[in-house]
């Protein structure tokens, strides 16, 4: 074989290698669970009724996904865990935004020693990190140990097994997520075009919003995005800090997957709420290629 | 003169480190003035200091007779054009233009006519709707020079504001750059560490070194007449001969120099006394260069060997060793065509100049 056709079969291979990926670990096990979502919980092992009868007629209904629709109790979760992540997300950019400019701005020597203390925390599991958080938290916990000790409240604060509680688990677990791309796209940008408009006539906010935020679009997407997807799916962090009662999306997969053995029903959450993460991403993304197009 | 932009006494400090030291300076209005020096020389500070970006130390700030030290950037009638141009790369090149114009709220026809009238000083009407990224380095050049001039300013600020772009299309900007301050007659104030590019763009400039101006002057005076050695030394070539002054008549001075190896004379109503040690220089392109000693006995005549040669078309540049060991530099124009050489290695030579082409230098 030519050493041409080598590096052509080469070249092809590395363009197919992410798409077989995506097949084989993404559109595969997507399949299978939309299959399982049409399907009817049964006895048995698989605890679903196989797609095709045993006469080979097709066995699917869509009446996992009408369920979900009369009950308000799916909707209500989708409810609450779409405004959990999105309050997350936006608690993440406010206390990661200026986080990730004041690391960039830095000096070179300590910009790396922040940007390790950003990502340490990931040398510890995430769940004790979680667990330590409930020992904050709780009624004989450190935080309303110091506050009755300080004499501003005479009771302990319920904090533990509250939406306030679930709050702070999100967005102290998922802001590393956001500083980093922030950072990333703040880097980058040339402190010269801030003082460029500076010296034009805009004061030091008109030139973060004209100029600094605009410039850091890129980063603040890829941000929203890795918090608002993951925190949408939460499971750990709601039902360890959050009250038993807190109906997150997460959490109703997981019991509908295992306390009740639905995996149908199950399946058809999973992929409800995959299509709401999906169509959002699509628009963004439709939206940012808008902006990179050259102006005719 | 009349001081349009006027420094006073002005330093900066960032630390223990002196970046600007006590400097003074007067600029006239519609002056194009360089700043050229080496880099950490401060020359990039003092136009900070001016663009308001940086806070003197000490020191004062006026233009137009208004005191601007503490002015906020965007409050000042300066504009700066960066040397990195600084253009904003999510904006067309009629936003980046007019958005100066569009910060002071000033009217949208009057903007849009303004912007018509800078894109044809600089030549970019057709390209106007385009991105930065589909601009070239002389195009993007003169996106950031329109966007800072548009606002009419009192003072423009550049810094190195060529030294980006390649050598042709650079002897070509600096024409067009100083065509249009003269059209607009606004002060351009220009940092450079490209001495040629100072000389062919001021009216007059200073030279800086270490926080402070070293001479300020035409770009004649600094490079015919220089005050001082880092001057002499700063600026093009020039060849120095330590010496003892000899005898001081009444329009010129003899110097005795070990490394010439004779007795320099030259031109000077200086304050020199005998004994004293000045240093002689003389720029290459000053010297003549022969195989017979010259005629005239005013003249400087020492001899010595060709070390080394090189043929740059229009002129030659040589190398002669003294006998003192000391090199020597010339510079000889080919007026004749021929390509034989005229001189060659090892040969023995004369070099020869009058004493007012040599400049006496007092503090070393």
């Amino acid at each position: 074989m030519s050493n041409d056709a080598n590096n052509e079969l080469w070249r092809r291979f590395a363009i197919a290698a992410p798409y077989l990926w995506l097949l084989v670990f993404f559109l595969a096990p997507f399949a299978i669970i939309l299959k399982i979502s049409l399907a009817d919980p049964i006895l048995a092992q698989p605890p679903y009724s196989p797609a095709f009868a045993s006469d080979g007629t097709p066995s699917m209904s869509l009446g996992n996904y009408s369920f979900l629709l009369s009950d308000d109790l799916y909707a209500i979760s989708y409810l609450r865990s779409v405004t959990m992540a999105a309050a997350t997300t936006l608690l993440c950019l406010l206390l990661g935004f200026p986080m990730a400019y004041g690391i960039a701005r830095s000096p070179a020597a300590t910009r790396n020693m922040l940007l390790l203390l950003v990502v340490l925390p990931f040398w510890i599991s995430f769940l004790l990190r979680v667990y330590a958080w409930m020992g904050l938290l709780n009624n004989h916990g450190a935080i309303n140990n110091l506050l009755l000790w300080v004499g501003l409240i005479d009771a302990p604060l319920q904090i533990m097994y509250t939406d306030f509680a679930t709050a702070i688990g999100l967005v102290y677990s998922y802001l590393p997520f956001m500083i980093l791309p922030l950072y990333a796209s703040l880097e980058r940008l040339d402190m010269d075009l801030v003082e460029a408009a500076q010296d034009l006539g805009a004061s030091r906010t008109r030139a973060f919003w004209d100029i600094t935020w605009p410039l850091a679009k890129a980063g603040t997407i890829a941000g929203c995005l890795l918090v608002f997807i993951p925190a949408m799916g939460e499971y750990v962090i709601p039902y360890l800090l959050g009250g038993p009662d807190s109906l997150f999306i997460g959490r109703v997969l997981f019991d509908e997957f295992f306390l009740n053995r639905d995996w149908p029903l199950a399946s058809a959450v999973a992929i409800i709420l995959l299509m709401l993460l999906v169509v959002p991403i699509v628009l963004l993304q439709r939206a940012q290629a808008r902006d990179e197009e050259p102006a005719a | 003169m009349k001081a349009f932009i006027h420094i006073k006494e002005i330093s900066k400090h960032f630390g223990d480190f002196v970046a600007v030291d006590n400097v003074d300076l007067k600029i006239a209005q519609g002056e194009l003035f360089s700043i050229l020096g080496g880099s950490g020389c401060g020359k990039t500070t003092l136009l900070r200091m001016l663009a308001g970006f940086e806070i003197p130390t000490s020191g004062s700030i006026e233009i137009d007779g208004t005191d601007i030290t503490h002015q906020a950037p965007y409050d000042r009638p300066v504009n700066m054009m960066f040397q990195s141009y600084a253009i904003f790369p999510h904006m067309s090149v009629s936003k980046n233009i007019s958005y100066g114009l569009r910060k002071d709220r000033v009217a949208k026809k009057e903007i849009a006519k303004r912007v018509d009238e800078i894109l044809e000083l600089v030549q970019l009407t057709e390209l106007k709707d385009r991105k930065p990224d589909q601009l070239s380095g002389g195009q993007r050049q003169r996106v950031a020079l329109a966007r800072a001039l548009i606002k009419r300013p009192k003072v423009l600020l550049l810094d190195e504001p060529l030294a980006a772009l390649d050598k042709k299309l650079r002897e070509r900007t600096q024409f067009e750059l100083v065509n249009i301050q003269e059209e607009l007659g606004i002060t351009f104030v220009v940092v450079t560490h490209d001495q040629e590019e100072a000389m062919t763009l001021s009216d007059r400039m200073a030279v800086m070194d270490s926080g402070q101006f070293q001479q300020i002057g035409t770009p004649k005076e600094i490079y015919e007449f220089p005050h001082n050695r880092f001057v002499a030394d700063f600026i093009g070539t020039i060849n120095i001969f330590d010496g003892i002054v000899t005898a001081v008549d009444d329009d010129r001075i003899s110097v005795y120099s070990d490394e010439a190896g004779e007795t320099l004379t030259a031109l000077g109503k200086q304050l020199v006394d005998v004994g004293q040690q000045i240093d002689i220089a003389v720029r290459p392109e000053k010297i003549f260069i022969g195989k017979e000693k010259p005629d005239d006995a005013n003249d400087v005549c020492i001899e010595g060997t060709v070390h080394d040669l090189g043929y740059l078309g229009n002129r030659s540049l040589y190398r002669i060793k003294l006998s003192s060991g000391k090199i020597v530099q010339v510079s000889s124009q080919n007026r004749r065509r021929s390509v034989t050489r005229f001189l060659d290695w090892e040969d023995k030579v004369w070099i020869s100049w009058k004493p007012r082409s040599a400049v006496v230098l007092l503090d070393k």
